[in-house]
């Protein structure tokens, strides 16, 4: 864990410690049980996210293939009742289609990671929508599905089981990033492209994967989605989830020019994001200003960060010189 | 003024007049007695010079001989620890910024700090332009145009005020420096290893700035790893050696040798050495035939190089010799011809490609290019051949380090460890980075684009032993080099490049830098065997 992260921890704590001050049901089980969910749900798209984001591109499509393919999630097996593993499966190849398709663009035919993705939120979204005629995609009434419901919205030792998911996700792509050969592809490519690949590194084919992965892994937080709120209206349904994603790796320390960012970093930045937003609704503050707290702290957080380097650089150099002139000869 | 800036000659071994009939003037800046500090490090001590009006000053000294802190210094970036700072009469414990330029310092570094994407004039006058009346504050273009192309006359410059920065060569953009420094009225042109991305005729057009500005009464400050360069501009050339001052050299006692004898305090051998061995060729390592680059795609370039060699490639800048290096190694595409490597077909679609067949590159730009600055030295060292440190795909760490530390200890990579952070090592150990990187795996091509560049004397010589080191153990070395007394100095043969395509291919017996000057301007070269040399 770096100071970083640290650091974000303890601002989570302090901010849990505030809210349940005033607020003693913060900590209630059931409080702890769904916020812990919604870190779940959010935490394995921002770990999606972070991939692309640490190539140095972005991935602005997340909410809408969210609504996309939660809208065809919920069609598969309840309309056209396709047996949900196999949907399951496809749903995750969809996604990695996607990612491929978003990074081949990227890669081989130049196009800037906003412009692509862009132009993927609004392609998804029209999509969505067209799909299913405006209307809204959700489960006929009686209409059950045990095994898939025990796994993304059930408990288990109290914990959500999603919440387990994220966990076991989390350690996987820890490894990834942080011990393997790919994971240090990514780094390399993320702080110069034109030296990784004067290094002999296949700089497309990582940047590709980095997207595949994010797609794959956005592809299953929307399965997740869909089964959490059950019907789907794919106008809204998933609105604005990028920029969640994107600011849970910058709260997590990620530089959007890449190259810089840890895996606990971006879930300690979902879990706070998360925090704030349950801090909403227990303080009683109106939520119509939910979004104004959510990026009034990141801001904050943010400057604080780099106040903070700016402060340690200036006095590393005021202990430099103290020593200097300590150590100069009296002449 | 009538005179004529820039002289005419081109014999620059024979002063000219007005070289000869020099006023001994005053001073009007002189250091006496400096001496700085840093932590743990005494980087300029007892230090004293003077800059007379109109004189040429060769500076020279390795890297961390202290250069940076006297231009520092001077520059009123960092005030000295003690010692007294003189201008025109008035002493100083040190100048600030504001003194400096007040006294017409101005410098132009070796890095260029230009606009690309803005015309000569908006660089040249950036937030200083000459305004029209009114509350608009609006830019008045047909002052400004008129000033600059005054500055611009007076650097000999052969462009105009409103050509963009990024349409002109090195050379070029230099003048456009130095016209900024004479546009706030410098009296001291300090220019920091101007020529060292320069090829060979842009630096003479350089050399040729610097005695204009000789003739107009302004004083230089010549800083140059170039030594050659030094010889024939410097009236005097003062030599810096761990941060004291080794010897000043009167002109007529300017020479390369003795400057090498004073920056290292001992004779260099390397070189010489490098080049040594007359041996018998290896087989052909790598065949290009008929190949054709983007830049050129007209001009086929055909090139065989040999296993146990050093090939230089010598040629003007531009000439297409790292668009060469660029397609052999995969970085752009090969638009026809075939490449073989032991005679067998290599198609090379990729870095990868390159480097999984044993063909490496030691790249121009060693900081965009060559490693990762924020990476260690262990990661950029490992990072080519990453899979070998790997079990199951996950990165030995130990595997790692004990790659790291076998090449840091074989190159003399001077750093407190392997962990350390590639961007704060010096451009030599830099250097050595990059090498170490390809060393640690099998090379069979080792091409090498200005692998010495802006590095100091004695890790050069390092670079070159190495390299000879690698043409020993079979390796087939193309080295591209615009430093004439490298190519010149290390190479066992060389070819030449001029607008695309190899204009000629020198043997030993036929090297001289006329012959390689008469080919990079695509005139025939004075052969000495005239049966065997021509191809």
């Amino acid at each position: 864990m770096t100071k970083k992260d640290l650091g974000l921890l303890i601002l989570i704590l302090v901010v849990g410690a505030v809210v349940t001050a005033i607020n003693p049901r913060f900590l209630s089980a059931i409080n702890l049980a769904n916020t812990s969910n919604l870190v779940a749900l959010f935490g394995i798209l921002s770990i999606g996210q972070a991939f692309v984001i640490i190539t140095g591109g972005i991935e602005l499509s997340v909410g809408s293939v969210i609504a996309l393919l939660g809208t065809l999630f919920i069609d598969f097996i309840a309309v056209r009742e396709v047996s949900w593993p196999l949907a399951f499966v496809l749903i995750l190849a969809l996604g990695s289609v996607i990612g491929f398709v978003h990074g081949w663009l990227i890669t081989r035919l130049k196009l800037q990671p906003f412009v692509v993705t862009l132009c993927g939120l609004l392609i998804y979204r029209g999509v969505a929508r067209f799909y299913t005629a405006d209307g809204t995609a959700g489960f006929a009434f009686g209409q059950n599905f045990p095994t898939l419901e025990f796994l993304t919205a059930g408990r288990s030792y109290g914990l959500p089981n999603s919440f387990i998911a994220l966990i076991v996700i989390a350690i996987v792509m820890w490894v990834v990033l942080h011990r393997s050969v790919f994971g240090r592809y990514l780094y390399a490519i993320g702080k110069n492209e034109e030296a990784a690949k004067y290094s002999g590194i296949r700089t497309g084919r990582v940047i590709i994967a980095a997207y595949v992965i994010c797609g794959v892994l956005t592809a299953l937080s929307a399965i997740y989605f869909a089964m959490y709120t059950r019907s789907i209206s794919p106008a809204s349904h998933g609105q604005f989830y990028e920029l969640y994603a994107i600011a849970a790796a910058v709260l997590g320390g990620f530089s959007l020019r890449g190259g810089e960012g840890s895996l606990v970093g971006v879930i300690l930045g979902t879990v706070l994001l998360q925090e704030l937003q349950n801090l909403v609704n227990l303080l009683g503050i109106p939520s119509s200003l939910n979004f104004a707290v959510m990026g009034g702290v990141i801001l904050i957080g943010v400057l604080v960060d780099q106040q903070w380097g700016v402060f340690r650089a200036r006095r590393r150099m005021i202990e430099a010189t103290r020593q200097n002139v300590a150590g100069a000869p009296a002449e | 003024m009538g005179h004529r800036l820039l002289p005419r000659a081109v014999n620059y071994g024979v002063m000219t007049s007005t070289d000869s009939t020099q006023p001994i003037a005053a001073p009007f800046l002189s250091l006496e007695a400096v001496r700085k500090t840093y932590p743990g490090v005494v980087a300029l001590d007892r230090f004293s010079m003077d800059v007379r009006p109109g004189e040429v000053i060769g500076l020279v000294g390795e890297n961390g001989a202290g250069k940076s802190t006297l231009m520092k210094i001077l520059g009123g970036v960092t005030r000295p620890d003690s010692g007294t700072v003189t201008v025109d009469g008035a002493a100083h414990d040190g100048l600030t910024v504001e003194q400096s330029i007040g006294s017409g310092i101005a410098f132009v570094h070796q890095e260029l700090n230009l606009f690309e994407n803005l015309d000569v004039a908006a660089n040249i006058f950036f937030g200083r332009e000459p305004l029209r009346a009114g509350p608009l504050r609006l830019v008045d273009r047909a002052k400004l145009r008129e000033m600059v192309a005054s500055l611009l006359k007076r650097v000999g410059a052969n462009f105009s005020a409103d050509a963009p920065v990024a349409s002109l060569s090195l050379a070029q953009q230099q003048m456009v420096e130095i016209a900024k420094a004479l546009s706030i009225k410098a009296r001291l042109v300090i220019l920091d290893e101007p020529t060292s991305s320069l090829p060979l005729a842009e630096t003479e057009k350089l050399l040729d700035v610097i005695k204009g500005l000789k003739a107009q009464g302004i004083s230089v400050i010549f800083i140059s790893h170039r030594l050659h360069e030094i010889e024939r501009v410097a009236d005097r050339v003062v030599v810096l050696r761990d941060g004291t001052l080794a010897g000043t050299l009167a002109k007529d006692r300017i020479n390369h040798d003795e400057m090498v004898r004073l920056m290292i305090g001992r004779m260099l051998k390397e070189r010489e050495k490098a080049g040594e061995a007359a041996r018998a060729p290896g087989s052909v390592a790598l065949s290009a035939d008929a190949i054709r680059t983007g830049t050129y795609p007209d001009r086929p370039v055909s090139l065989e190089l040999r296993h146990g060699e050093i090939l230089g490639l010598a040629g003007l800048v531009g000439s297409g010799r790292t668009e060469l290096a660029r397609v052999l190694f995969g970085i752009d595409e090969r638009l026809a011809g075939s490449v073989t490597l032991d005679g067998k077909p290599l198609d090379v679609g990729s870095a990868a490609d390159a480097v999984a067949n044993g063909i490496f590159l030691v790249p121009e730009d060693r900081k965009l290019t060559g490693i990762l600055l924020d990476l260690s030295i262990a990661q950029n060292i490992s990072l080519p051949n990453l899979p070998a440190h790997a079990r199951r795909s996950l990165v030995s760490a130990s595997a790692e380090l004990a790659t790291a530390e076998k090449q840091k200890k074989n190159l003399g990579i001077k750093a407190p460890s392997v962990l350390t952070r590639t961007g704060t090592l010096s451009g030599g150990n830099q250097q050595k980075v990059v090498l170490a990187k390809w060393l640690a795996m099998n090379p069979k091509v080792m091409i090498l684009d200005e692998p010495t560049r802006g590095i100091d004397i004695g890790a050069k010589a390092e670079i070159y032993g190495l390299m000879r080191a690698l043409a020993d153990a079979g390796v087939a070395v193309l080295m591209i080099s615009s430093d004439m007394e490298e190519v010149i100095g290390v190479s066992d043969r060389i070819a030449v490049m001029h607008e695309g395509q190899i204009s000629g291919i020198l043997d030993k017996d036929d090297f001289s830098q006329e012959n390689v000057l008469l080919l990079a301007v695509g005139k025939k070269p004075k052969l000495l065997q005239v049966a065997g040399g021509a191809q």
